[in-house]
């Protein structure tokens, strides 16, 4: 019975950091950009939500209504600093990371300026009250929907990258920049494509973690560094990857909080992954190139 | 090569201009350290500088490893917090009294010292300790991760994963860390009490020396041969591999040193400030570090020093008037520097110098002696 609590519980995380590394995997794969502002298009995407219920009313509705739209205020954001700065930092990809950071910490003041510093609450439909009981453990049906939404997600995108021409070009200018700018696919504009989609799914996160608890400013840097790690022990350019790993974290982290409490179970877990990369020091799943590693 | 070749290349060398343009930028900088900010300053802003001092010690390391070693460093943080908290928890034991138990364990736990922090009883122990352990956690992680060729952002996330379990492992372990309130109330320092200014006044002096000493050690590091290989596996460190050295070694090297100025800057905040709390090691503030080397300069000498005392000091003046202007003007700046300014101000000041260089002497080909490259 506990084992499946906290089975459940792990594959709950699970699915949370999943949502949030998506995005992150794929412009990380794609640039070899980090960005650190990825957090903070989560809090708008949170906050998406709780402007969406005021205007909206219905707590039922306004979720149906705020999932597209995070996806689009993410998406959007993303977009404006991929043209306003990334893209003139692809040569440097660590500084990136900082310019990000600042950016992170810009609109983290500006939640806090126009939404306030307290924490606000986005009420959850009627429709995921209660839970649903399977084999004696009581599985509540937010976290049933957020795990949904994630499985959604990586089935929406694995089918975009696979089957669609704009997957096509993604792949190709993950595999190799510079030829697949010769075969005339635009880098520039795949870029700014991936870069959209990636902030987008961050703005999806967003909207289901006030499922979860209440949403503040600092919301995204909460989740940042857990969806950084994954993308590092899931290895980039593929989603197998980012799936496995964020499984495999959110398990781990639930069954060492079992054991021991919650902050060792933290250490225990960087401890898991800086061993396992000392087997995989690219990531588990990994695009073999003939460069030197 | 005899002695006499290599006493007259060490007197040229001296005589280098470089070189002595460096010794009289030191003895400057000590002038006014040790003699004119204690004069012009009140007690209270002159354990503000103090404090500004002991955060510079970290920017001294993270210049030598991010600026020269390439090594994007988030998580200084743990090194800082390390240092911290071994001084703090000898204060406070020394506080306690011989067997004595600090006030927070018999409010939080079970009213007894575990045996991991009996060690801190001694004063000669806990010096030891607040540069071993550090150098030890970096020096396992280093090799663990660089040996095994894991670099670049990959390194940057795995350090400031680090200072994020730190910082929660310090807040988990109430009882013996004091949670999230930190350590404070410290009556003395080495049986120096605190609340006397003239003591607070030795404190901002031996931070002070402590920080002239670590940009001397770091200067000698960075014009020795380890330096320019530092430089050089930052460039191109598959080239450097294949001349046959390791940079797995150089550049753990380097990050142990970055540790240990770290921590003797957080075991120094600890009495300067009198609370250390994990809000002061997280990975915000771990970040926040880098501020202020990436304006000073991040690969010059001085750069990370003035350029991370400017910042504390601004952060100070500003938020005392605008509580929430800080954080924009923080942000502004990692964006403004980092994407318009990479060499920070430094490069400013030596794009002027050369081009005031090429007006005097226009013939004459520049030639860089290794004190003027800073």
């Amino acid at each position: 019975m506990d084992i499946l609590n906290q089975l459940f519980a792990g594959l709950s995380l699970g699915s949370v950091l999943l949502l949030a590394a998506l995005g992150l995997a794929l412009t990380f794969g794609q640039m070899g950009v980090i960005n650190m502002a990825h957090g903070e298009f989560m809090m708008a995407g949170a906050y998406t939500a709780f402007v969406v219920q005021g205007v909206v009313g219905s707590a039922g509705v306004s979720l149906l209504v705020a999932l597209p739209l995070g996806f689009l205020v993410g998406g959007v954001l993303g977009l404006v600093l991929e043209a306003t700065l990334i893209h003139r930092m692809y040569h440097r990809p660590l500084d990136t990371l900082l310019v990000t950071w600042g950016v992170a910490l810009v609109l983290q003041q500006v939640a806090r300026d126009v939404f306030g510093a307290p924490n606000v609450d986005v009420t959850a439909p009627e429709w995921l009250s209660g839970a649903v009981t399977v084999g004696g453990v009581a599985l509540p049906k937010t976290r049933l929907f957020i795990l949904a939404v994630a499985v959604v997600c990586v089935a929406t995108l694995a089918l975009v990258l696979q089957a669609t021409p704009l997957g096509r070009r993604i792949r190709a200018v993950v595999q190799h920049r510079d030829l697949a700018e010769a075969s005339g696919i635009s880098s520039r504009g795949t870029d700014r494509l991936t870069f959209f989609i990636g902030s987008g799914m961050a703005g999806i996160a967003g909207v289901a973690l006030t499922l979860l608890g209440s949403i503040g400013p600092t919301l995204g840097t909460s989740y940042i560094v857990d969806a950084f790690l994954v993308v590092v022990a899931g290895g980039i350019g593929q989603i197998k990857g980012t799936v496995i790993a964020a499984t495999a974290l959110g398990l781990m982290q639930s069954f060492f909080e079992y054991s021991t409490t919650a902050s060792v179970a933290k250490v225990l877990v960087f401890v898991v992954i800086v061993a396992f990369l000392q087997v995989r020091p690219q990531g588990l799943v990994t695009v073999r190139t003939r460069s030197l590693v | 090569m005899t002695t006499t070749h290599r006493t007259t290349d060490r007197l040229a060398a001296l005589l280098r201009p470089g070189r002595s343009r460096a010794l009289a930028g030191f003895a400057l900088a000590a002038v006014v350290l040790f003699a004119v900010a204690p004069l012009l300053l009140s007690p209270f802003r002159l354990s503000l500088l103090a404090k500004f001092l002991c955060l510079a010690m970290v920017a001294v390391g993270i210049g030598l490893a991010w600026g020269r070693g390439g090594l994007l460093t988030l998580g200084q943080g743990v090194y800082f917090g390390l240092g911290a908290y071994l001084m703090a928890m000898h204060l406070k034991l020394a506080d306690a009294g011989p067997g004595g138990v600090p006030d927070f364990m018999s409010l939080y736990g079970t009213g007894e010292v575990p045996w991991w922090w009996e060690p801190l009883r001694s004063p000669v122990a806990t010096i030891l300790l607040i540069a071993l352990v550090p150098a030890l956690l970096a020096g396992l992680l280093g090799w663990a991760v660089f040996t095994r060729r894991v670099r670049g952002a990959y390194f940057a996330i795995l350090s400031q994963a680090l200072a994020a379990a730190f910082a929660i492992l310090l807040i988990g372990q109430q009882q013996t860390t004091g949670g999230t309130n930190g350590l404070n109330g410290f009556r003395a320092f080495f049986g120096y009490d605190l609340t006397d200014p003239v003591n607070q006044r030795m404190l901002y002096l031996v931070a002070a020396g402590a920080l002239l000493a670590m940009v001397l050690v770091a200067r000698q590091l960075m014009v020795s041969r380890f330096g320019e290989l530092l430089v050089a596996v930052r460039d191109g460190e598959d080239r450097v591999r294949f001349l046959g050295y390791d940079p797995a070694l150089v550049k753990t090297v380097a990050y142990v040193v970055a540790a240990v100025m770290a921590a003797v800057g957080g075991a120094l905040f600890v009495p300067v400030v009198g609370i250390i709390s994990p809000a002061d090691v997280g990975v915000v503030p771990s970040i926040g570090f880098l501020v202020g080397v990436a304006i000073g300069g991040r690969a010059t000498l001085l750069g990370p020093v003035l350029g991370s005392i400017a910042v504390s000091w601004a952060q100070t003046s500003i938020s005392e008037q605008f509580p929430s202007g800080w954080i924009y003007f923080q942000g502004a700046l990692f964006i403004g520097v980092v994407a318009f300014l990479p060499g920070g101000l430094a490069s400013l000041v030596r794009r002027r110098r050369r081009r005031s260089a090429a007006r005097s002497a226009p013939p004459a080909p520049v030639t860089q002696t290794e004190g003027s490259t800073p």
